[in-house]
């Protein structure tokens, strides 16, 4: 039996459910990397350039991870998902930065899906799959048409508050009781999921009963809701969910109390949707913060950020008498001005 | 209208010739300085590229100077630029300015959409007259090209130091100040006479390929004229992109450009499968194309966080091995220097000729 190694980065967030189902049905075994661990992380530094950000550079490390467990690693070039919008120039370029790395890496599953050209690019991909596994055309079909449901059937779990690493394998949260505060974290699924990455950023929430909403965990029709009225269409599929589900928050403030974005530093989608969504966050005077992390973020340094931001929405929930402790009057509400 | 755009090396010169001879008001904005990247950073995202920095500084220079209108270019991505100017408009607003963005986006149905687009910018002139001022603009960005090109090779050999520099200063202030074909022809001939009584050394220089983003390729301020300070010290520069073969792959069907495309494309294909957006298979594949071509040596430019010239970025130390060729990567952004910039410079064309020394057993005198 061929085994097939998933690394557990990048878009594993989104498509995880669909590639198991495809892979298992076809024969395969499925072989997941664990969860980023400095490890891991080091790996992936090593084996890139700088300038790549951080979430490639664990993508690095898992697949290297992998090398020695499996046959075919799993890394499948994603262009686009859907018409006019890409993924990123990164993930466009992995595979061929996998392969030209200079490093001994495995052999790699990379098929080419680029639905902007329309969908006859699934044909091309699922034969080229077929071709490196050896298998012929109807069980590879078969198992593409059963793969396909998959991804909706962890929806209903993700949008109960799950994170999608909880939704797969069926983990559960425990809610902490006297819950006060829901906050929105923002961003990339494989910065906001990764337990290094984002420094646990989601547990440290719960921890201090914050109830956390993503964008995974909000439905289409509301991220609609937030892109209705952008002046030019996103042609960027994993910003379009940032954006929408930040505008969504800021236009009804009832929601969340307050907005996180989590990206990484050299992210280049991030740069222009982050300031974006801060600059409409500032005009509406919601709770806003942009944390930047890489492969050098200390945790404390978070923890305290992250803290201050939560004792400034309770404060403005609690005790709003917009009186500065010091200096000089820092905000005063619109409505007596 | 008063109208206004950002800089980007010889595309601001025909630019402004399409504009003033459309009979616009045109305010063009100061030359970039330290200043403008000053103003640039402070006003922009952290993170962006350093495109974008410099756009906002000559955005607000030129607004100050009384512009009132920028014209700006969309696109469809996977680049960030296609969405710089509407994040550019968002900052411009909230610092209070009163200035109008009009953004040129590619037609997504129609060609006729562009017509309508522009119909505010064509200032009553008729469509025949339009496209006339059109290919006048074209006419004057290529021999701008054609110049610099040449210059960038000769500048390796030339015998009085600074010569080419000169000429190109000259190129500038008429070449770039023509506004009517006649004139064109005139200026053109007459630098066309510079360079070829242009005094040269015969000897063979060291080739370097140089491939990377289009902004930092073009525009030399920002650049820090790397291309010039690699001509002095005796080295013959070719460029993989200007402007005009940009504006002949993308904007003119023009066969020869398309098959052009093709053949990079060809050639990058071993290392990178497909586009990457911006001009990161184009680095690949003119990599390829130079380190065929025999090339002493390759530098790849780009501002810092560029997304597809880090793919290609990543890809390029297995070109150099696989073709035993040096490659050196310039990354710049508003934080660089120039002493800096030198000493690697330097640095990468000792080892050019140290190189070439043990390859041919005759050691190199300097220049």
């Amino acid at each position: 039996m061929v085994t097939i190694g998933v690394p557990r980065a990048l878009l594993y967030y989104i498509y995880f459910p669909m590639w198991q189902r495809f892979l298992t049905d076809l024969g395969c075994k499925v072989v997941l990397s664990p969860p980023t661990n400095e490890r891991i992380l080091n790996l992936g530094t090593q084996a890139t350039v700088d300038e790549v950000c951080a979430p490639v550079k664990v993508a690095f490390g898992h697949v290297l991870d992998l090398a020695d467990k499996v046959d075919y690693v799993f890394v499948p070039r994603l262009v686009s998902v859907e018409p006019r919008a890409y993924i990123c120039p990164k993930l466009m370029g992995l595979p061929d930065m996998v392969k030209h790395s200079g490093n001994k890496m495995p052999e790699l599953l990379s098929p080419d899906v680029d639905l902007s050209r329309g969908k006859m690019s699934i044909a091309r991909a699922l034969s080229e799959a077929r071709h490196t596994l050896g298998k012929s055309v109807w069980p590879t079909l078969r198992a593409f048409y059963l793969s396909l449901g998959e991804n909706h059937k962890v929806e209903q779990r993700l949008m109960s508050g799950l994170t999608p690493e909880e939704a797969f394998h069926g983990t559960a949260w425990r809610r902490t009781p006297g819950v006060r505060m829901k906050v929105a974290v923002l961003g990339h699924p494989y910065n906001v999921y990764d337990p290094v990455l984002s420094m646990s950023l989601i547990e440290q929430l719960r921890r201090s009963g914050v109830d956390v909403v993503t964008a995974e965990m909000l439905p289409q029709h509301k991220i609609d809701v937030g892109l209705q009225g952008l002046s030019k269409e996103l042609f960027w599929t994993l910003s379009k969910k940032v954006l929408g589900a930040g505008l969504y928050f800021v236009k009804t403030p009832r929601e969340v109390d307050g907005i996180i974005v989590l990206s990484s530093f050299g992210c280049g989608l991030e740069s222009l949707i982050a300031d974006l969504l801060e600059r409409n966050a500032r005009r509406s005077e919601f709770p806003f913060m942009h944390l930047i992390g890489d492969e050098h973020s200390g945790e404390a340094g978070v923890v305290t950020r992250v803290e201050a931001f939560i004792d400034m929405v309770k404060g403005r929930s609690e005790h709003a008498s917009n009186i500065s402790s010091h200096g000089n009057l820092q905000h005063r509400p619109t409505s007596t001005t | 209208m008063r109208v206004t755009f950002p800089h980007m090396g010889t595309c601001s010169i025909a630019l402004q010739a399409l504009l003033e001879n459309l009979g616009l008001d045109v305010v063009p904005p100061p030359p970039i300085t330290g200043k403008t990247l000053a103003i640039g950073a402070q006003y922009s995202p952290e993170c962006v590229c350093l495109p974008f920095k410099v756009n906002i500084g000559n955005y607000i220079e030129a607004a100050e100077n009384g512009a009132d209108t920028v014209i700006m270019a969309g696109g469809i991505g996977p680049c960030r630029f296609g969405y710089y100017a509407e994040l550019q408009r968002e900052i411009l607003q909230d610092l209070g300015l009163n200035v109008n963005m009009l953004v040129l986006e590619p037609p997504l149905g129609m060609i006729t959409e562009i017509w309508h687009k522009l119909s505010p910018l064509a200032n009553g002139n008729s469509f025949a007259k339009v496209a006339e001022i059109f290919y006048f603009a074209w006419r004057l960005g290529k021999s701008l090209d054609h110049v610099e090109q040449t210059l960038n090779r000769l500048r390796a050999v030339e015998m009085l130091p600074g010569a080419c520099d000169r000429i190109w200063n000259d190129t500038l202030r008429t070449v770039g100040k023509t506004r009517t074909f006649r004139e064109l022809r005139e200026s053109a001939q007459h630098i066309d006479w510079m360079i070829k009584t242009l005094p040269i050394r015969q000897q063979k220089p060291l080739k370097v390929g140089v491939v990377g983003e289009i902004y930092m390729l073009l525009e030399p301020k920002v650049n820090l004229e790397f291309e010039k300070r690699l001509g002095r010290m005796g080295i013959e520069v070719h460029r993989s992109l200007y402007l005009s073969d940009w504006v002949c792959e993308h904007l003119l069907p023009e066969p020869r450009a398309k098959l052009h495309a093709r053949k990079v494309k060809r050639a990058a294909a071993p290392y990178l499968r497909g586009h990457v957006g911006g001009h990161g298979l184009e680095t690949i594949g003119h990599s390829v194309l130079y380190a065929n071509e025999g090339i002493d040596g390759i530098i790849q430019v780009l501002p810092l966080t560029c997304m597809p010239e880090i793919v290609a970025q990543s890809i390029l130390p297995r070109i150099s091995k696989d073709f035993s060729l040096p490659i050196m990567t310039l990354i710049l952004d508003e934080h660089s220097g120039e002493a800096g910039l030198q000493t690697r410079l330097e640095a990468f064309v000792d080892m050019l000729h140290t190189r070439q020394a043990i390859a041919t057993g005759v050691e190199h005198r300097a220049k």
